[in-house]
């Protein structure tokens, strides 16, 4: 236990100014975007120069870039995420609001990518080079390369228009009353097509990392010796073969979970889920830096969290893993 | 009416007897009107204030006018193309001092409170006039409001105001909301701004940020048996490709402000069940026009202006930019507008040869590499058909000679490159004509403007012929000697060409065949949907 929680304190701390960095950059790059909240907002009112100086002054745009960073840190050092301009609404309110549906649209499309992908992987692997191998690894690649939201449309018009299925988009019936389990039903009936898209585009990735390991498995001794042994084709498969090509996926995993991130910026957008994806994508159209500074700080605490139970589940299941460190 | 917004070919040959039929509340689609149901609506944007009389846009109007009602709302025969809402009539002093309007009787607000005078007074003075886009212009000598009893409301002015300005202000500006709940605190961040309280056929019930809002029946509303619907839901699809589709899935049964694309409407208008409307929007006209830096010395020469539209061919914009969805433009009025627009103006016919001769007489010939000088065209990014009109204006431009390059931003980035920098040569906007020249149009042109200030004269065009003409339009009381200062103001700016009109369009709807009473006013996306119902 003392293993994980020497490499949990070493992360948090690096976390944090890779935190700040992340924060100080990104408030720099919108900063350079030409035009601020308010030529964001007067786009669709229009208005006077009276008006507009008004705006500026009440949103706090007639302050120096650096006093704006500066308070802004300053709040945040009190866990005070600040005030959406576009939304008028306190921040932290807005993020709190999407940021379940963004866990579940990610959560699901990660587990099917990466569930789909390395039993397809295994079943590849199982004979590197034969037909079924050289099908899946095209085929998969094919997906990747498809974009996101093309794919999307794709399953709208299949599933939701031609076939009606599924739902088109959204998250749930609009304004249905249901509750409990009828509500978690039709949650799912409309997480299948974006969870879809997004999923089966990062498939390929597991797919090739299982298959890759595989096929370099099979070189080893280790599988001579269990050959020799006499056991059965399919223990090799799984249980030394397979087995030993997972432990790099588990890292894939974690790298994986801001890839899934950006990709959710579209297929939200698509199939209008009210995600912290399109709410970036607001934010950024209205140049609204703080609620994209919120949401970019979510998003980096999320994946640094995925990657340190990444990196304690390695620590358990790969006992060299953090002996050094511990060491250190 | 003289004419449509959107001239559908086939539309067109039918537009004498389509005008005479407008006063029928269905037009085409016989139908059974019914009681009830729920009417799920398309909507691409979420606006962060919901109070139309702060903010008078369309995207607010689309879902609030349903909640908060106008004085008077747009009509496509009633006197003076207006229709009474809150107002039962108004009246103009001869001295344009004053307007009484007089209120109707038996209105409550949605919270139980009677509706009166004070709370019209209220409305104007404290939101029209200092806080909103519009108003705080049109209302900006509005000194004080009489209200000798519960229905009267006397609006004085500190300097004569032209009452067609006024009147023709009322559908888009008069937004009237509750005194007793906007009096205390401040109203910008007045909790109602986003679930707002009015005197409409349906009430604010439910948003659900970034999924959709909910507005229910009022059953206590004072029209009889209104409205028709239990219920209308506007579900954000952000993406515009998913509306059609939506469409088609029947997930919802109306999209619209063209939020399914030109390019689908003929497609999507042969799936059984659905119709394409171009009717509807005749009161919110947007006006394609190419403004123009005049601090560029070779832009500065109206030789050059008259070269550079006798470069576009107007009628190629409206077939492929517009897919004949669109008219072509004279001038600063649109061929729609019942009141103002006059023909005789100045013209310039697509005519290349005299595009170039204009340029060689302006005394920019053509360099070896067949170039004259070289533009930065800046494209307005907030409609697809600005952006490819943008396209279409680089290659007519190179056609006579001028290099345009082509500097693509989004929006934020557009109003500040274009109205603050004034960082383009030549942009391509898209105003939007609002029923009379004084509210929107004039400034276009006019000169005194502060930087800054978007969809306003910030080419650094000076006029004074015409600056005096605005202002003498804009105290000039007399209806009809007001109508012809305007006319005068179009045939000005044709010839000397501060901008370039070169279009005029407005939106499309599409509905399912089961939507009824569609399209019954001017502004009917932004009205208030008392009528509509849905056939079981």
């Amino acid at each position: 236990m003392t293993r994980a929680l020497i490499l949990l304190r070493r992360r948090l701390v690096g976390s944090i100014f890779v935190l700040l960095i992340v924060i100080i950059g990104t408030f720099l790059l919108l900063e350079a975007a030409p035009g601020d909240a308010v030529d964001a907002y007067i786009v669709s009112t229009g208005g006077d120069a009276g008006m507009i100086e008004l705006l500026r002054h009440r949103w706090g745009l007639d302050q120096s870039e650096l006093t704006r960073l500066a308070n802004y840190l300053w709040a945040l050092l009190h866990l005070d995420l600040g005030h959406s301009v576009t939304f008028s609404r306190p921040i932290r309110e807005i993020i709190l609001e999407r940021l379940p549906t963004t866990l579940i649209l990610m959560g699901s499309a990660t587990a099917l990518s990466f569930g789909l992908g390395s039993a397809l992987g295994i079943y590849a692997g199982a004979k590197p080079g034969s037909f079924r191998d050289r099908f899946l690894s095209i085929g998969s690649l094919a997906l990747y390369a498809v974009p996101g939201f093309w794919l999307g449309l794709v399953l709208i018009v299949i599933f939701a228009v031609d076939l009606r299925w599924l739902p088109i988009g959204g998250i749930e019936s609009l304004a249905s009353d249901k509750t409990g389990l009828a509500r978690a039903a039709d949650i799912a009936t409309h997480l299948v097509l974006p969870v879809s898209a997004l999923g089966f585009i990062y498939l390929a990735l597991y797919l090739r990392m299982m298959r890759a390991g595989m096929a370099e498995a099979w070189r080893q001794d280790f599988v001579l010796a269990a050959r020799s042994r006499g056991l059965s084709r399919r223990r090799i498969v799984l249980a030394h073969v397979a087995r030993n090509a997972l432990l790099p996926l588990v890292t894939m995993l974690g790298l994986q979970s801001a890839q899934m991130l950006g990709g959710s910026v579209v297929i939200e957008s698509v199939f209008a889920v009210p995600g912290l994806g399109r709410l970036a994508q607001e934010a950024v159209a209205g140049r609204d830096t703080p609620l994209l500074l919120g949401i970019i700080l979510t998003s980096a605490v999320l994946v640094i969290v995925i990657n340190l139970l990444v990196d304690v589940a390695y620590a358990f299941l790969d006992p060299r893993v953090g002996a050094s460190e511990a060491g250190a | 009416m003289s004419g449509f917004t959107i001239s559908r070919r086939t539309m067109l040959a039918g537009s004498a007897a389509l005008l005479a039929s407008t006063a029928m509340p269905v037009i085409g689609w016989a139908q059974t009107p019914k009681k009830g149901g729920r009417l799920v609506v398309a909507a691409d944007s979420e606006p962060r204030n919901l109070n139309p009389a702060i903010v008078a846009s369309n995207g607010v109007f689309f879902i609030s006018s349903k909640v908060v009602e106008t004085l008077a709302e747009a009509s496509f025969d009633g006197k003076d193309g207006l229709q009474p809402r809150l107002a039962l009539s108004w009246e103009g002093a001869a001295d344009g001092l004053s307007v009484t309007f007089k209120l109707r009787d038996g209105v409550i607000w949605h919270d139980g409170k009677p509706f009166t005078s004070a709370d019209v007074a209220f409305s104007a003075l404290q939101i029209w006039k200092p806080l909103q886009n519009l108003g705080r212009t049109v209302f900006k000598d509005l000194a004080a409001i009489d209200t000798p009893d519960d229905l009267t409301a006397v609006f004085k002015f500190a300097k004569p105001t032209p009452f067609q300005l006024i009147r023709n202000a009322l559908p888009a500006l008069s937004s009237v909301v509750p005194k007793h709940v906007y009096e205390t605190g401040k109203i910008e961040e007045n909790p109602a701004n986003n679930a707002p309280v009015g005197t409409g056929p349906f009430k604010f019930a439910e948003y659900k940020a970034g999924q959709y809002y909910r507005l229910a029946k009022n059953t206590d509303y004072w029209g009889k048996d209104e409205p028709w619907l239990d219920e209308i839901v506007y579900q954000v699809l952000p993406d515009r490709t998913s509306a059609a589709a939506a469409l088609e899935a029947e997930e919802i049964q109306l999209a619209a402000f063209s939020a399914v694309p030109l390019a689908d409407l003929d497609r999507i208008s042969k799936v059984p069940g659905l119709k394409v409307i171009t009717k509807g929007y005749e009161g919110l006209t947007y006006q394609l026009v190419v403004e123009i830096n005049h601090r560029r010395k070779e832009l500065a020469d109206v030789k050059v202006r008259q070269a550079i539209a006798h470069a576009i061919d107007k009628d190629f914009v409206v077939k492929t930019v517009f897919l004949g969805y669109a008219a072509t433009a004279t001038g600063p009025v649109p061929k729609n507008d019942p009141q103002f627009y006059t023909a005789d103006v100045p013209t310039y016919a697509f005519d290349v040869t005299k595009a170039n001769a204009l340029l060689d007489e302006a005394g920019y010939k053509k360099g070896p590499d067949g170039n004259r000088f070289s533009l930065k065209l800046l494209p307005a990014p907030y409609f697809n058909e600005t952006k490819q009109f943008g396209d279409y204006l680089r290659q007519a431009l190179a056609a006579v000679g001028i290099d345009a390059e082509l500097v693509n931003n989004d929006s934020p980035a557009h109003i500040k490159a274009v109205y603050t920098d004034h960082a383009f040569d030549l942009a391509v906007g898209p105003p939007v004509f609002r029923g009379d020249p004084a509210i929107s149009t004039t400034i276009l042109v006019q000169s005194g403007i502060p930087d800054g200030v978007p969809f306003s004269n910030q080419g650094g065009y000076k006029n004074e012929e015409l600056d005096a003409l605005i202002a003498k339009a804009s105290e000039t009381l007399d209806t009809a000697a007001r109508t012809e200062l305007y006319k005068e103001f179009q045939k000005k700016v044709a010839a000397d060409l501060p901008l370039i009109n070169v279009a005029e369009w407005s939106f499309i709807s599409v509905a399912r065949d089961t939507v009824g009473n569609i399209a019954n006013n001017p502004r009917w996306a932004v009205s208030n949907w008392a009528d509509t119902y849905l056939e079981s």
